[in-house]
């Protein structure tokens, strides 16, 4: 499989706080068409990290590393090539949306590329039926809820067709339902187009869909690997100030009662087919 | 708070002028109050007040919604058309006690200024009922463009326009929200003298400010992130299209004018 990301020692300072690194040496590539899932609890360099690799940060003279996206080294030549591949959503919906409806926010990335306007038209009436907005593009988005606002959001990165889609806690500020809408769609779409994924997060069950997952902190690439392999951890992953997932917690609020528990990770289903089939063997 | 402004009293429609293009229609609404000046009699204020009319009716939007366009100014009217009415002399003298003079040129005069406000604001009412706040900053783009040659920043200006527009239910809603915060905190707001009165506005204006600098930062980035390398080179989702009907209109306009120099 091709490298589609691929950082190597990167450090990265901001400017205004010299004596503390926000990356340190960090190191790790994706494939293509993977779902790679980076946790680690506040200010342990997630979001820069993301923000690194679209090259959206201020290169100052403590910094060091490369990053190559789909074969391109990031230099402040190619920056706008690479961003061209790469599609972000961020956080805050309310402040990522800049058209004043629907159907121009979501044309605002084709109109940066001078698109002809014909070609607009039918790139953002499919990309807001793939994210079922459709009737929603004369909207303004004062209308909107936080989680169509982060639907609308995803429409503007499908219309640009990138390779990549990096979701900076895209959904830390939407209610469940409206967190579960977004990964469903993002989800779909990697399945259907092959994307590659690079979910930014501190919320461990937004991980379920990811094919490995990095944990950061303190600016440090900490552990890498399977969900199974890194929610096994258990105490290790709570003493780094992040959670596990319900599953992990129910097995060892069973094992602390004293009952026989399997000794890996499983995912929600593993644990009810376990339990069920324990039943029976009572 | 939001139904005071100004900008979001638009109501959607489908009727003639609502399809006009908004340049001709921002134009026409500046042209009217160029054109206003030149009536100086009662039959072209009569001809002005019917052509307004029209205009009204070809809306298809309720009489009620201009009449409240009049009424935050009815004071500042009232009290123009009183000084005129009061101070200036001429014709007929009906009552007079020192300088103060009411005569009956005072009086049309009045009447006339009365009208003259008063169509204004019903023409500029109609440009903002029937065109949405965004054409409204497309048009002034598209207006702006001569400008270009003298290196005004036209797409800068019109971006930066198009965002405040979207910005500002956003921050109307913060702004309710932080007013409730500091509330709930016992903050008084409106009440007291006047400098009670502003010193409460402190501890709202500052979140206010503060959050706004951390939106632009995010909204800068989110740009960035999406390809924005300034207005150059960059084509554009939304376009006006000038149809027949904006010629006719400004044959209308023009037609006006000749019959208001006529009645002259």
């Amino acid at each position: 499989m091709a490298k589609i990301i691929d950082v190597t020692n990167l450090n990265y300072r901001y400017p205004q706080q010299t004596e503390h690194p926000a990356l340190k040496d960090v190191n790790f590539s994706v494939d293509q068409g993977e779902w790679v899932a980076i946790i680690g609890h506040n200010g342990s360099g997630k979001s820069t990290l993301a923000k690194s690799i679209d090259g959206l940060l201020p290169i100052g003279e403590g910094d060091s590393g490369t990053i190559k996206v789909g074969g391109i080294t990031l230099t402040e030549d190619s920056v706008w090539d690479i961003r061209k591949k790469i599609g972000m959503v961020f956080q805050n919906p309310d402040n990522q949306f800049v058209g004043a409806t629907v159907e121009d926010d979501v044309a605002f990335g084709l109109e940066n590329h001078g698109m002809p306007r014909e070609e607009m038209v039918t790139r953002v009436h499919e990309a807001l039926k793939r994210v079922r907005m459709l009737e929603f593009a004369k909207r303004e988005p004062a209308r909107l809820s936080g989680g169509q606002k982060q639907r609308v959001a995803i429409a503007g990165v499908i219309a640009q067709q990138p390779d990549i889609i990096i979701l900076d806690e895209a959904t830390s500020m939407l209610d469940p339902e409206g967190r579960v809408e977004v990964l469903e769609i993002v989800r779909k779409l990697k399945e259907e187009e092959n994307m590659t994924v690079l979910s930014i997060t501190h919320d461990i069950d937004e991980t379920e869909n990811a094919n490995r997952i990095i944990v950061l902190d303190d600016g440090q690439l900490q552990e890498s690997g399977t969900p199974e392999k890194i929610f096994a951890y258990g105490n290790r992953l709570i003493a780094m100030g992040l959670d596990v997932p319900y599953a992990e917690r129910l097995r060892t609020a069973l094992r602390k009662r004293g009952t026989i528990v399997p000794a890996q990770y499983l995912n929600e289903e593993g644990m009810v087919d376990w339990l069920w089939t324990s039943h029976l063997k009572m | 708070m939001s139904n005071k402004l100004l900008l979001g009293r638009f109501i959607p429609g489908d009727s003639i002028v609502h399809r006009l293009d908004p340049r001709v229609k921002l134009l026409m609404s500046f042209y009217f109050v160029g054109i206003i000046f030149l009536a100086d009699n009662w039959q072209t204020y009569l001809f002005l007040f019917l052509f307004t009319m029209v205009a009204i009716l070809l809306t298809k939007i309720k009489l009620g919604f201009f009449i409240k366009g009049v009424r935050p100014l009815i004071w500042l009217i009232l009290f123009t058309v009183l000084l005129q009415m009061l101070f200036s002399s001429g014709g007929t003298v009906y009552w007079s006690w020192g300088p103060i003079v009411i005569s009956s040129y005072g009086v049309v005069n009045g009447i006339y200024i009365f009208m003259r406000f008063v169509l204004i604001i019903f023409m500029s009412t109609l440009l903002t009922l029937t065109t949405p706040p965004l054409s409204l900053a497309d048009a002034i783009e598209s207006l702006l463009k001569p400008l270009k040659v003298i290196h005004f920043p036209v797409y800068e200006v019109a971006l930066m326009l198009s965002i405040a527009l979207r910005f500002v239910p956003t921050l109307m809603d913060e702004t309710e929200k932080i007013m409730n915060a500091q509330r709930a905190r016992g903050v008084d707001f409106g009440e007291g003298n006047i400098f009670q009165q502003m010193r409460a506005i402190v501890p709202l204006l500052i979140p206010l400010f503060v959050s706004s600098f951390n939106r632009a930062e995010d909204l800068a980035t989110a740009m960035e992130a999406r390809g924005y390398q300034g207005g150059e080179g960059r084509s554009k989702y939304r376009v006006l299209s000038w149809q027949l009907a904006d010629n006719l209109t400004i044959l209308a306009f023009a037609l006006v004018t000749v019959v208001l120099v006529i009645l002259r």
